[in-house]
């Protein structure tokens, strides 16, 4: 890497430059291709420590950060903390002392409130990693969304993204609403009123309660997971009425434009919000290879706070 | 013992007056109030029983009274107790004070109302009046025994900060409470729309993340409320009023002649909801910090007189209750000991004379609670501040009396500062001169 990224941490997508984030898809994108290699492990993190901390339950992404942990031979252990206790935020506290005194290199936190991983970040003194804090951010997710969309169409500026689904509840969509913004692509999310929050329009989308108008000539599909409990009549009345309107299938993507590709942020609830005939069709959906450039984008980013650590101390 | 405040810049809100003049405070109350009431020729040589305070170049008013205070005693007493908060009223300025029945347990009986009084008058650093709570436990249904708690001293009814949210409850308290000519306050927040909610509904509740209450949840309360009012004829409060809405709805039925007064608590003037920044639990009130369309709405709505009254809503939180992800934190922030100096900035700013100020932090409130206070009249009672308006200071959290330290102020700048608090004509605050 050339430039040097310039954060101690990576606790979100907003406040960050599009230089910040074509250094960290650059060098993910030399990852991508050691990890199709026969021979994935590297020593860059050799002698770090890495430890994922998931107050929320989440095997995809926790796999995700412990796969790019360990090819770039970091020491990598997983801490899940019940979040079923009384007093959830004593343990958070508690926990970034405890963690000061194993001297970890780089945290990578998951927890159901908005704002934790900040305020755990204050506590700690190590970097950390936002892997996704209630509905606020999840910026890595963002991060290997906009890698695999660059790959396929070479770019991200000029885009045409709709975001479709549960964005109130959806730190994706936040992630990725300001990263395609800062990368100069254009966005709209596609709802009912019920998930949206308010004055959305105002982090720089175009709104749309209608499928057909809001798909039509995009380039980019992002499907956005909708929470079984949401669907029982609490924000919409029941899954086969969302599915009805909401789902993703061939004929409310047929609208956009005939290269469009869909994404998903998994698990998917299939027959809910995307039909599985788009969801397995490997010309159209980027679904897959949206795990693959997980580990890739997690490893650019425990390198590069590493190596801004390691920048410091010297200095 | 006599008390001579010479030549102070006097603020007498009965009298609507503000110019230079002699106080005099005998026996405890206010004696005499006038031009150079001791002869110069006295003045290096005063009679013996008579204290010259020299109040040249600083104010004097009537002992503020804050009539939206959270004391936490009984049973939270590791956060605030009622010694901690009069020492902290002292300091502030504030000579009277009437709490939330918020405590554990919650005063909602008269025998809890006196133990509120016997324990304030132990420490004896300020006049603590209680609210009763209007339904039993606060729990929104059963009425409490409002003459019995009248009887005992308590100064109005409310379940703040909960909402007595059922309409046939709130209607029945009204008209009962009217039975004693008692008060009634409910929190401004429809509670279907505000739960779980942890910051006001907008673009930066979106960009945080946070579970939003949307503003109109406070017009929707108060509407109501003031159209149960008008059914039942009884007195009501409303506050802390927070939205251009809700002083919109208690400005317009103020014009229609309900029985209707309100507060608003500082932090609704000198902060918007941009003050949150990066989820400062600080900040986390209730009802939450507005935009800053609602925050000059509340400004001025206190220059035209909507809003009489400006409370402390002093809500102490220790660590453990503020030191947690937003949602998750306790609401409220203290506020006794910053409330004149973020009081005189709408002074400083030119949206308020010192006098209204003054008004609004002791005469309008003493009124509407039906106690002493808030006046430099003849045998009042001589609670007064002595303060220095000009003064700049910084707030400090470590210089607090409260025994909580959230306040969000901590290293604002301010400009004035209470020289000296006194209580029936005896000093509770500030260095003899």
């Amino acid at each position: 890497m050339s430039a040097a990224f310039a954060h101690r941490h990576l606790l979100a997508i907003e406040g960050m430059g599009p230089d910040d984030i074509d250094l960290l898809l650059d060098a993910a994108e030399t990852h991508v291709e050691v990890n199709r290699g026969e021979v994935k492990k590297g020593a860059s993190l050799r002698g770090r420590t890495v430890i994922n901390l998931f107050f929320e339950n989440s095997t995809r992404t926790r796999t995700s950060f412990e796969l790019a942990g360990k090819r770039l031979g970091a020491d990598v252990i997983n801490m899940s903390v019940a979040t079923s206790s009384v007093k959830k935020g004593e343990t958070l506290i508690d926990t970034a002392m405890t963690l000061n005194a194993m001297h970890v290199d780089v945290l990578v936190v998951r927890h159901p409130e908005s704002g934790a991983v900040h305020l755990l970040s204050e506590k700690v003194n190590c970097s950390v990693i936002n892997g996704g804090d209630g509905t606020h951010e999840h910026p890595t997710q963002a991060l290997l969304d906009a890698l695999a969309i660059r790959r396929r169409k070479g770019r991200l500026g000029g885009l045409s993204v709709a975001i479709c689904g549960d964005v109130a509840h959806s730190r994706v969509a936040r992630s990725n609403i300001h990263l395609l913004n800062i990368m100069g692509a254009r966005v709209r999310v596609v709802a009912p009123p019920t998930l949206l929050p308010a004055n959305i329009d105002r982090m720089g989308v175009e709104v749309f309660h209608d499928m057909a108008r809001g798909l039509a000539g995009c380039d980019i599909v992002m499907m956005l997971r909708l929470q079984t409990e949401r669907m029982q009549g609490a924000l919409v009345p029941s899954t086969r009425e969302y599915f009805h309107f909401f789902g993703l299938d061939r004929d409310k993507l047929a609208v956009a434009q005939p290269d469009a590709l869909v994404m998903h942020p998994g698990p998917m609830n299939r027959g809910i919000e995307i039909d599985s005939v788009i969801a397995d069709d490997i010309d159209r959906s980027l679904i897959r290879e949206q795990v693959e450039m997980g580990v890739a984008v997690r490893m650019a980013c425990l390198e590069a706070l590493v190596e801004h650590r390691q920048t410091l101390r010297n200095d | 013992m006599r008390l001579l405040f010479r030549a102070g810049r006097v603020i007498a809100p009965e009298a609507g007056t503000d110019r230079v003049e002699d106080v005099l405070v005998e026996n405890g109350v206010i004696a005499d109030r006038g031009p150079a009431l001791l002869p110069d020729d006295l003045l290096g040589n005063p009679p013996a029983d008579v204290e010259v305070i020299d109040a040249r170049g600083l104010c004097l008013a009537p002992g503020l009274v804050d009539m939206r205070v959270q004391l936490r005693e009984p049973g939270e007493e590791h956060k605030e107790n009622i010694a901690s908060a009069t020492a902290a009223a002292a300091a502030g300025g504030v000579t009277s004070l009437a709490c939330l029945p918020n405590t554990e347990p919650v005063i909602d009986e008269p025998s809890l109302v006196e133990f509120i009084a016997r324990r304030a008058a132990e420490t004896g650093r300020a006049r603590v009046y209680a609210y009763g709570a209007i339904t039993r436990g606060r729990a929104g249904k059963h009425l409490t025994e409002m003459g019995l708690m009248t009887a005992a001293g308590a100064v109005g009814f409310t379940d703040s900060p909960h909402t007595v949210a059922d309409a046939r409850v709130l209607r029945r308290a009204l008209g009962y409470a009217s039975t004693f000519d008692q008060l009634i306050l409910n929190h401004p927040e429809e509670p279907t729309l505000a739960a779980g909610g942890a910051m006001t509904e907008g673009e930066i509740a979106t960009r945080l993340g946070l579970p939003a209450i949307p503003a109109a949840a406070e017009a929707i309360q108060i509407e109501r409320d003031l159209r149960l009012v008008e059914l039942t004829g009884g007195r009501y409060h409303a506050g802390p009023l927070t939205t251009a809405a809700s002083i919109e709805a208690v400005r317009a039925a103020k014009r229609r002649g309900v029985a209707v007064t309100a507060d608003t608590a500082p932090h609704y003037f000198a902060l918007n909801e941009t003050a949150i920044g990066d989820y400062r639990t600080f900040t986390k009130v209730s009802p939450p910090l507005r935009s800053e369309w609602d925050r000059r709405a509340v400004v001025d709505a206190l220059k035209d007189g909507t809003i009489d009254v400006i409370a402390s809503d002093h809500s102490p939180q220790d660590q453990d209750s503020k030191r947690l992800p937003f949602q998750q934190a306790e609401f409220g922030m203290i506020g006794l000991e910053t409330l004149l100096p973020l009081g005189l900035e709408l002074v400083h700013n030119g949206f308020l004379t010192l006098g209204a100020l003054i008004a609004a932090l002791s005469a309008n409130p003493a009124r509407i609670l039906r106690r002493p206070g808030g006046t430099l009249a003849k045998g009042a009672p001589a609670d007064l501040v002595l303060f220095d308006a000009a003064k700049p200071w910084r707030i400090d959290e470590k210089a607090f009396r409260s025994k909580s330290k959230n306040s969000p102020f901590d290293g604002r700048p301010v400009q004035g500062r209470v020289i000296g608090t006194w209580l029936g004509g005896r000093r509770v605050y500030g260095a003899a001169s």
